[in-house]
């Protein structure tokens, strides 16, 4: 299947500091054909039938998102734009923001009629303050046209930086660091739409999914369904990294092989393994790269590190973990020890000094961090982890047999 | 940092609060740590909890400029060790040291979102890639 164009239509053909190269280019079409009379439940239902779901990893149908805040009881709502990119290998949301902020807006002003919310959130991470200063500029020159008036409702949009923290991409832990607290993710239910920031109905979308949005409602959903696979609408984008050729960004239909991306693309070599979906992405080995990129298959957030033959397994599982070990929140034990306990036989076993019940170790502790943990941080860390001791397990044993 | 409307909320956002201080002084320092929790009535725990929660919001006194070297796996792929060595060697400090005319912190950090230009690293707002140990120098010099 071959490279799309879509939530990367703009980039590259528009100046990201100018609204008006937006709307040269048909920027805000989407806006003016809600507001010529869409109602809030037609713009939810287009977005439904195109079959988008959440490009930030978690799947989660964006339309069915909307509809249940547009829904729940309560005059006050909100949209939040998750943009804070932490995933290890993750830059497509960076990459994006850089060139063209407009689509962004213009989903997020979409998504804010859908719903019925006059107030939306950017929270951006803050090793992303460099790009502060143009989406301020973009939001003041979106607002200063008049485009976020819309019917009387009009929209405010504000920028928040955040102050460091992986685990503050997590939707919750989000809403708490926007209300001024640790970022440690909420019990869950009851879950945004119902009561989310500051208690109000809330729809958290990641910057690819509102970056979908324009288009579908330009263009129809019939012609987003149209590509991908039965579960799978549309295209994604990804951000390649590792021992290839030309690391960067990719956007492919939905569906396209592992492989088209990471040879054809990013021009990989002699490949051991790739991890798609950052950190806690799962393990594809070398004979299995054919495998299609979906939601019914593997996708995850967007990162794709491709590693060669020469790579020491456990010594990148090591690395991975420890990550998670220093971004856990500790809010819950079983991924604050958890993580730490892995790291640390990992680390043992990486070193040559660990015993053969470590891999059970390693074994028993995923199982119980991906039960036990109150978040996708420490529920999700230990897939590599697994992945790896199911593909390549001899070379644990390597290790410990030196 | 906010921008766009400023909500009336935002004032008694704890966070928000602590930022600007950081703006101000650089650090959190152990008065507004107890001025804030005055301001607030909430107990001096809860303005500390909320500090020593994101890394942004350092509670000694930073460097004027502050340096963070990516040390995730995809920098560690494209050899980010030659690179620590020569901002360590560069500074003459470790990460967690902040050098003695008070010019630069050091700070090794998870990924920075720039693997297409690994190794990288920051300093302050500014991303550099594709670094090397001669780069390094060279953008350090620039800085001094």
């Amino acid at each position: 299947m071959p490279q799309k164009s879509l939530v990367l239509r703009n980039c590259g053909l528009i100046d990201p500091q100018d609204v008006d190269s937006y709307l040269a280019r048909g920027g805000f079409e989407a806006m003016r054909r809600v507001q010529s009379g869409m109602t809030p439940a037609q713009v939810i239902e287009e977005v439904k039938r195109s079959g988008l779901r959440g490009r930030g990893g978690g799947g989660f149908p964006t339309g069915l998102k909307w509809e249940q805040t547009a829904q729940s009881p309560n005059e006050r709502k909100y949209i939040i734009c998750n943009a804070s990119e932490g995933e290890v290998g993750a830059f497509k949301d960076r990459y994006i923001l850089e060139r063209d902020p407009f689509a962004l807006i213009e989903g997020i002003a979409i998504a804010a009629y859908a719903v019925g919310a006059r107030e939306a959130y950017i929270y951006l991470r803050s090793e992303y303050s460099h790009l502060a200063g143009l989406m301020a500029n973009a939001i003041a020159q979106v607002k200063l046209k008049g485009l976020l008036d819309g019917g009387g409702q009009p929209l405010e949009i504000e920028l928040r930086l955040g102050s460091g923290g992986y685990v503050c991409g997590e939707e919750t832990a989000m809403m708490e660091s926007l209300e001024g607290r640790r970022g440690e993710p909420r019990a869950r239910p009851p879950f945004p739409p119902s009561q989310g920031l500051l208690g109000f109905p809330t729809a958290i979308n990641n910057i690819e999914t509102l970056m979908n949005i324009p288009w579908i409602i330009a263009k129809e959903a019939d012609r987003f369904c149209e590509m991908g696979t039965p579960q799978s609408k549309g295209t994604k984008v990804f951000s390649v990294s590792g021992d290839v050729e030309r690391p960067g960004v990719y956007e492919l239909e939905m569906g396209s092989s592992l492989h088209e991306l990471v040879h054809e693309l990013a021009l990989a070599g002699d490949v051991k393994m790739v991890q798609v979906g950052g950190a806690s992405g799962r393990i594809v080995p070398a004979d299995r790269m054919e495998v299609p990129l979906s939601y019914e298959t593997v996708l995850g957030a967007g990162p794709v590190i491709v590693f060669d033959r020469g790579r020491d397994v456990v010594d990148i599982m090591y690395r991975t973990m420890q990550f998670f070990a220093e971004e856990s929140c500790g809010k819950c034990a079983p991924c604050r020890e958890g993580t730490q306990a892995m790291t640390e036989t990992l680390a043992r076993i990486a070193d040559g000094r660990g015993v053969r019940n470590d891999l059970k170790a390693l074994e028993q502790l995923s199982s119980a961090m991906m039960l036990m943990s109150s978040c996708g941080l420490g529920q999700a860390a230990p897939v590599p982890i697994m992945d790896s001791l199911q593909y390549f397990r001899e070379e644990y044993d390597a290790h410990i047999r030196q | 940092m906010t921008s766009g409307t400023s909500d009336a909320r935002m004032e008694k956002n704890l966070l928000v609060l602590l930022e600007r201080t950081r703006d101000v002084y650089g650090y959190i320092p152990d008065h507004a740590v107890i001025g804030l929790a005055d301001q607030l009535g909430v107990p001096v725990v809860d303005v500390y909890a909320a500090a020593t929660f994101y890394r942004a919001l350092p509670l000694k006194p930073m460097g004027k400029h502050i340096i963070k070297v990516c040390k995730s796996v995809p920098c560690y792929l494209k050899h980010n060790q030659p690179v620590i060595d020569a901002v360590e060697r560069g500074l003459g400090i470790a990460p967690g040291q902040t050098s003695h005319d008070g010019l630069f912190s050091l700070e090794l950090v998870n990924c920075i979102g720039a693997c297409d230009k690994a190794p990288a690293m920051m300093i302050d707002d500014d991303v550099f890639g594709d670094l090397t140990p001669d780069k390094v120098t060279e953008i350090l010099a620039g800085y001094r």
